[in-house]
């Protein structure tokens, strides 16, 4: 088709166009597809990006849960001096679940949500790319979440948890030190949430470079946008190298291969650099997102544009090609050499360059702004003060001789606390709040959100403050206890304090949530209409909460903060004032002629035989076998479904065509007319995202 | 695109002219991946280079195993698949659906041969004393050329699966993009043979 022909198609002619007869066949090898929106099985079956994008934010919730508890453990035991709350066996399993859940369970799947609910929408697009591809991410992610955190209760409370660190330095991890099955768990865990992530990094990024809307070039996309999409590269890029490590240690530990075996010339050093090399970039791919999310919270409730948006983006793209040369920071005293530790210094001092000019930029935004001081104003100057102090004892870990006093002291749980805490956890928190209204439509309430607020952020500096002292005391970390004499009894009470303070602040959250949504259903669902903070992307230009298809019409954006310059001008004075209406230009979500696509089974399907493999690696290669037949026959189910449901009621499809174009052997196949008399060859085919699959 | 281009009309979604960048989602995808795949290569023969040196003066080492000329031919047949292989796009593009045929079942055909030539290498270094376990060396090259092998193999399956969609009257000019795609994995799996190659058996030990 041509773009002409699109561009005679008013809406009206579209509407009248009927489903076609050839529209009842099931196509051959098909199961039939799950149907209605309502209900449990739509959540389950669905590839509604918003949907997954709840279900990621779900899943991590849960998991942060887990992981606090794991935390709190942690606190416990090391409150007073000779410690015995935990022995030091089970606090081995408790600390190396609480970063690897952290990480990978927790504010990875939360900064998915955020990129897979509103990446769409700010770039004005209908769904992701690939919308089944999209389902089975979270359900991969699910299932290796599930499996990694399972390895706490099977076979007795932590006694085969990973017990060597988020990190999982070889030869530590052999079997030789660490018999049980932890570490199978770890490396299999991995390896399915990297699957899960890779999925939905390259998902993501065709959505981003393909499917905006008309005008919406690069550098009109708003800044969250940019930084997700660089997220997503990261992860794309580092994703492999950690795949590679995992793979060694896999064979390493079951099948007997030598990578990480000293006795027979291993180094194994070279599992530290592949997984720094993985490890560094992620913790870019930890607070890129946050940052992502302050830039927008920032401009709203200052209500003035970003300062220096283009500085803002080429930062983001700086520090995301930067984070690729200072892995070796992580390792100044492994012995890499003074040549490479000197070079290391260097680059490490030099991406905090980058990082500086985004915390002055926010700043700056600020200036002279009219601030509101809503929640997620609260948080997001929360991450600005609190990264940056983060920031700056980084910065003093790229000084070579520092760094060596401070490796493996509590002065480094401190930093990285700083940073990913307070600066990723608090911003992607404060997103919990500034998209809440868009995602449910309704405001969590402020009063509870602003104390949840302070009561997280005294505590956290409670708790993570007094580390930096207990670090230069020369505190060690991942020590199960310390003795009376050794000067740390006082600070380390002060943090379990501090500790079990956030976990009231995060207790006060989840209670915002129930008592808010209590209260609006109460209240009889009163709407909270499209743009409650008057916001400025793309996202508040559509209903709240938002309807499936998302836009009424495509969008054309002619500049940056497209939506803000439909609602405000400029008079002959040059004072800013209302133009319209956020009712006249917002759509209201009536559109029910939006081609959609079709749920399926298939997604959810793969993520369990994912479940079936990874076990099966841990506990019997048989089970690893027939969980592999079970996923191939999945993968071919999926790529013999159609992307889009010929049956589906409700969505205008006259697309069947090429949608039972996988269709073997049918003799109807290829034989229907179009509804608008298009010739079937001149469509194209629309689930060829499935030999990519393979 | 025009400013007033009707909403989401079903035309409009998944057409590949229509994206942001003129290239399909699906070929876009494919362009992304291979880019992953590049790095998860290159771990793996890093690990190669950084391990295959570390045997101890009596173990098996590469120069009491490889068999170059062997491996050249073996080699020369994979380069030939991606010949083919751009034979097999250009038939279908073109609407000769038979000679498509004939082009896919050839570079599955030398693919399977390359696949044969390589578990035919693995057994004769097996038996002359080179074992996954044996030493480092042996650790790394089997995991590096068994990956690359893996990768192969899934190219013949996804083959064998566009001539079977093919013999049922499902592969038309119109999905030649299909068929593209899937010839860009199977050039990348090509080229990356070819590093390897040149890395593991043609530098010096």
């Amino acid at each position: 088709m041509t773009v002409t022909d699109r561009t005679i198609t008013a809406p009206e002619e579209t509407l009248a166009l009927p489903a076609g007869p050839a529209i009842a066949h099931r196509p051959l090898g098909v199961f039939t597809r799950p149907q209605g929106s309502e209900g449990w099985r739509s959540w389950l079956f669905t590839v509604d990006h918003k949907r997954i994008g709840i279900m990621y934010g779900a899943a991590a919730l849960f998991f942060f849960l887990v992981g606090g508890a794991e935390a709190l453990f942690i606190r416990l035991q090391l409150a007073t001096p000779n410690g015995s709350v935990i022995g030091a066996g089970t606090y081995n399993g408790v600390f190396t679940m609480h970063g690897v859940t952290m990480v990978f369970l927790v504010i990875m799947p939360m900064a998915a949500a955020f990129a897979n609910y509103l990446l769409p929408l700010q770039v004005g697009a209908r769904d992701v790319a690939f919308p089944r591809l999209n389902a089975f991410s979270f359900w991969c992610f699910l299932a290796g979440g599930l499996l990694l955190t399972s390895s706490i209760l099977v076979g007795g409370w932590f006694q085969n948890a990973p017990d060597g660190g988020w990190f999982a330095y070889a030869p530590n991890t052999g079997l030789l030190f660490s018999p049980s099955k932890g570490i199978d768990f770890y490396a299999v865990g991995l390896q399915i949430l990297g699957i899960a992530s890779l999925v939905s990094a390259i998902n993501l990024i065709v959505t981003v470079l393909n499917m905006r809307t008309p005008g919406m070039s690069f550098f009109r996309m708003p800044v969250l946008t940019w930084m997700l999409l660089i997220t997503q590269f990261l992860l794309l890029f580092a994703l492999p190298v950690i795949t590679v490590a995992l793979f060694l240690l896999m064979f390493d530990r079951l099948w007997d291969a030598n990578f990480f075996n000293v006795e027979a010339g291993a180094d194994p050093l070279l599992w530290q650099h592949l997984f720094w090399i993985f490890g560094h970039p992620e913790v870019y791919i930890l607070i890129l997102p946050a940052f992502g999310i302050v830039s927008e919270i920032i401009p709203t409730f200052s209500r003035k544009p970003l300062f220096g948006y283009h500085f803002m983006v080429a930062s983001g793209i700086a520090i995301g090609f930067m984070g690729w040369g200072v892995w070796a920071h992580h390792m100044f005293t492994s012995g890499v050499g003074p040549l490479s530790v000197a070079a290391f210094s260097v680059s490490t001092m030099f991406i905090a360059v980058p990082t500086g000019v985004k915390i002055l930029n926010w700043l700056a935004t600020m200036y002279r702004g009219r601030l509101r001081f809503t929640t997620p104003m609260l948080y997001a100057v929360g991450v600005v003060s609190m990264f940056t102090i983060g920031g700056l004892s980084g910065v003093t870990h790229a000084i070579a001789p520092s760094d060596t006093q401070q490796t493996d002291t509590y002065y480094i749980v401190a930093h990285f606390h700083y940073v990913i805490f307070g600066g990723a956890l608090l911003g992607l928190f404060g997103g919990f709040y500034y998209w809440w209204p868009k995602a449910f439509g309704y405001k969590l309430s402020e009063a509870w959100g602003k104390a949840s607020f302070w009561v997280m952020l005294i505590g956290f500096n409670f708790t993570f403050g007094p580390m930096h002292i207990l670090g230069l005391q020369g505190m060690s970390r991942r020590i199960a206890t310390y003795r009376a004499d050794e000067g740390f009894a006082l600070w380390n009470m002060v943090a379990t304090i501090g500790a079990f303070v956030i976990a009231i602040g995060v207790a006060m959250f989840f209670w915002n949530v129930y008592a808010s949504t209590r209260n609006w259903r109460r209240a009889g669902r009163p709407d909270v209409g499209p743009d409650p903070w008057d916001a400025r992307g793309l996202e508040w230009m559509t209903a709240s909460p938002v309807p499936e298809h998302n836009f009424d019409e495509d969008i054309q954006v002619d500049r940056l903060d497209h939506f803000w310059h439909r609602k405000y001008g400029k008079d002959e004075s040059g004072r800013v004032v209302r133009a319209a209406p956020t009712s006249e230009i917002a759509h209201d979500g009536s559109n029910t002629n939006v081609h959609l696509p079709s749920p399926s089974y298939w997604p959810i399907v793969l993520g369990g035989g994912i479940l079936l493999v990874g076990y099966g690696l841990i506990y019997n290669l048989w089970l690893a076998a027939a969980g592999l037949v079970f996923l191939i026959g999945a993968i071919y189910g999926w790529i013999l479904e159609p992307a889009d449901d010929p049956d589906a009621a409700g969505h205008h499809d006259d697309h069947h065509d090429d949608d039972d174009g996988d269709d073997h052997g049918d003799p109807d196949s290829n034989g229907g007319p179009s509804g608008n008399g298009e010739s079937a060859s001149a469509d194209e085919p629309a689930e060829t995202e499935e030999a990519t699959v393979g | 695109m025009t400013a007033e281009a009707p909403a989401h009309t079903p035309e409009h979604h998944d057409g590949e002219h229509h994206t942001s960048t003129g290239l399909s989602n699906e070929k876009l995808a494919m362009w992304v991946f291979l880019g992953s795949e590049c790095l998860l290569f290159g771990g793996l023969i890093s690990t190669y280079m950084f391990n295959k040196g570390r045997i101890g003066p009596d173990d098996v080492g590469p120069n009491d195993v490889f068999d170059i000329p062997f491996t050249s031919v073996s080699s020369f047949v994979l380069l030939m698949s991606s010949l083919t292989m751009v034979f097999a796009v250009s038939s279908i593009a073109r609407g000769d659906l038979r000679g498509n045929r004939i082009w896919l079942a050839t570079t599955a055909a030398l693919g399977a041969t390359f696949v044969a030539g390589q578990v035919y290498e693995f057994t004769a270094f097996y038996s002359e004393g080179l074992g996954f376990t044996t030493n480092l060396f042996g650790s790394a090259f089997y995991a590096l050329t068994g990956f690359h092998g893996a990768h192969v193999t899934i190219g013949i399956v996804m083959l064998m699966s566009l001539l079977v969609m093919s013999m049922r009257g499902n592969l038309g000019p119109e999905r030649a993009e299909t068929v593209e795609i899937i010839g860009l994995y199977w050039h990348f799996v090509d080229v990356v043979w070819i590093v390897i190659f040149t890395i593991v058996y043609l530098f010096p030990q």
